[in-house]
């Protein structure tokens, strides 16, 4: 009897984790839908304790309903207290402790089950697949929030890490094929797989962290997965498949938004391409405007586009910007957002930014939208975004972002580019819509500029 | 191979059925959901937090080693349940304010 309630509410958070998931994928619903598989996520622990047959030590209760406890105060704080600018590197810091857990279970799990071959399997699998997720978690989230800055790539990193991964294969496979139960063992081939976590995304650059997040995502999901069928449990097998297949196609929806094959993303095409195309950038002359001329350029435009970028981000310039807004549609300007699929850290980063701020959803265009506005535009705003108004994107094949869609900002009649510095974007290439004619530089933090820009407006009147 | 896919038949099938359903949820979603969608996803395997319970929950009283890390893997998995949903709600909030 107790088994068959149990049964039937895994089945029930099952449901709801389909039925979030799917309700996450339209803006209307969405928030509903996490409300939903949260519920369902809440139920699936409290089944997990309460129906669970067999005597159990009050102090085993205990130390569950403290690590419970604790665990959602810390949770809940840290996600409550953090920047959305800091956001995405919070997922990922998040998606390493999913990781960690299923690799501890692992850990623990394994001399109950020496010599069962297939039990074996499904343990080390877990342990790597968490211990993966949670190695490479870390060093993407220290990637993000700037603690590791560059792309650090070892000689032949590609091989090596190859060979490191098909040996943790071969030596979990042996593992399992001799039946050991040595502990030595099992902790080499957990510090293999922590190693390799890391090893795998140092050579990350940066700009691809979203989709090694998402990859990493659906890892967690698969480690999950494993642990669900060592315990013969429907949730966590459901639950964890579920991200680990929507994860797998997230991840290649998002490359492919970012026109870069996930080869490329993991075996670091960049790197290669980068040193061909830096030298062939159209040199020239950059026209530098201050505040206050531009001042006046957007106070008798008709029509001015804003393109936020990461260095938008970066600045904090999300709240600026939206008075920026606010007076120039006072003097009957209209404004609005272009947002480029990858703008930011992680596609839809800007637009949450943005919101937090109070621009309004409808004036967040998306690039396909546009892109045919920008000929009637007076004035394109670029806000520290550089690779996703490239004109080499569309122009030069040999430009390693090439293929990419791009924002047709050089169809505006002007176009101001804020940046800090002339330094080229992540990408690592030059971009010749700089030295346009068409085409005024801003140098300067974003925040810090666009404040004195905001008070010359308002100087203006 | 045979006897194993007769013991966990159930449980492939779920396997199975579950890499289609994924895949069919994710189907058409709009670059600007992309983000809460992937921390949503993120949120959901935090499920692994049952596995966890359920290693303390069959773990013997005097293993302290194994409660240890028993103990330490339920924080972790429930920091993951927890701060996953919450964090996704917050970026969702903002979404929905100005309608």
């Amino acid at each position: 009897m107790h088994l068959d309630i149990q049964h039937i509410i895994y089945l029930l958070s099952s449901v709801t984790f389909i039925l979030g998931l799917k309700m996450l994928s339209n803006a209307k619903t969405a928030k509903n839908g996490n409300s939903l598989a949260a519920v369902g996520m809440i139920a699936a622990m409290i089944t997990a304790i309460v129906f669970h047959e067999g005597a159990v030590s009050p102090l085993v209760y205990g130390l569950i309903f403290v690590a419970i406890a604790v665990g959602t105060v810390v949770g809940w704080l840290t996600a409550k207290r953090v920047q959305m600018t800091k956001m995405p590197e919070l997922v990922s810091l998040f998606n390493g402790m999913g990781g960690a857990c299923a690799a501890l279970i692992g850990l623990v799990e394994f001399h109950h089950y020496v010599g069962d071959s297939m039990s074996m399997s499904v343990i080390l699998a877990g342990m790597v697949i968490g211990s993966v997720s949670f190695s490479g978690s870390m060093i993407a989230w220290a990637k993000l929030n700037g603690k590791i800055k560059n792309a650090i790539r070892f000689p032949k990193y590609n091989i090596l890490n190859t060979i490191i991964l098909i040996g943790l294969f071969v030596y979990a496979a042996w593992m399992v094929w001799t039946g050991t139960g040595s502990e030595m063992h099992l902790y080499v081939l957990f510090a293999a797989a922590l190693g390799y976590g890391i090893l795998f995304v140092l050579p990350i650059g940066g700009a691809d962290m979203p989709v090694v997040i998402s990859l990493l995502n659906s890892f967690t999901g698969l480690a999950a997965a494993f642990g669900g069928f060592l315990y013969g449990n429907q949730v966590m097998l459901t639950g964890g498949i579920l991200v680990g297949s929507a994860g797998t196609l997230l991840t290649l929806v998002m490359c492919k938004a970012m026109n870069r094959p996930l080869f490329n993303v993991i075996f670091g095409a960049f790197g290669a391409g980068t040193t061909a195309a830096s030298e062939a950038g159209p040199q020239g002359n950059v026209k530098e405007v201050g505040p206050s001329d531009l001042a006046v350029q957007l106070n008798y435009s008709k029509k001015v586009i804003i393109v936020p970028g990461y260095g938008l981000a970066v600045a904090q310039a999300q709240h600026v910007i939206k008075e920026l807004e606010t007076i120039l549609e006072e003097r009957g300007v209209e404004v609005s957002y272009a947002i480029h699929p990858v703008a930011g850290r992680m596609p839809g980063h800007m637009n949450v930014l943005l919101a937090e701020s109070n621009v309004e959803y409808d004036k967040l265009k998306e690039m396909d939208d546009i892109n045919p506005e920008f000929a009637q535009t007076d004035v394109v705003l670029v806000v520290g975004a550089n690779d996703v108004v490239n004109p080499a994107a569309k122009t030069d094949p040999s430009s390693p972002i090439y293929g990419m869609p791009i924002l047709d900002v050089e169809n505006a009649k002007a176009c101001i580019v804020n940046k800090r510095s002339m330094k080229p974007g992540y990408a690592g290439i030059e971009n010749e819509l700089f030295f346009r004619d068409k085409t005024q530089m801003l140098f300067g933090d974003a925040k810090k500029v666009l404040s004195e820009l905001v008070a010359e407006l308002k100087a203006l009147d | 191979m045979i006897e194993f896919f007769t013991e966990n038949k159930d449980m492939i099938f779920i396997v199975i059925l579950m890499i289609f359903v994924g895949v069919e949820v994710i189907g058409k979603v709009p670059a600007v959901l992309h983000t809460p969608l992937m921390s949503g996803a993120n949120a959901i395997h935090g499920v692994v937090v049952v596995g966890a319970i359920l290693l303390m929950l069959n773990t013997e009283p005097d293993n302290y080693l194994a409660l240890g890390l028993g103990t330490v893997a339920v924080f972790l998995g429930t920091l993951n349940v927890v701060g996953g949903f919450v964090v996704t709600d917050r970026m969702l909030e903002m979404f929905k304010k100005k309608k």
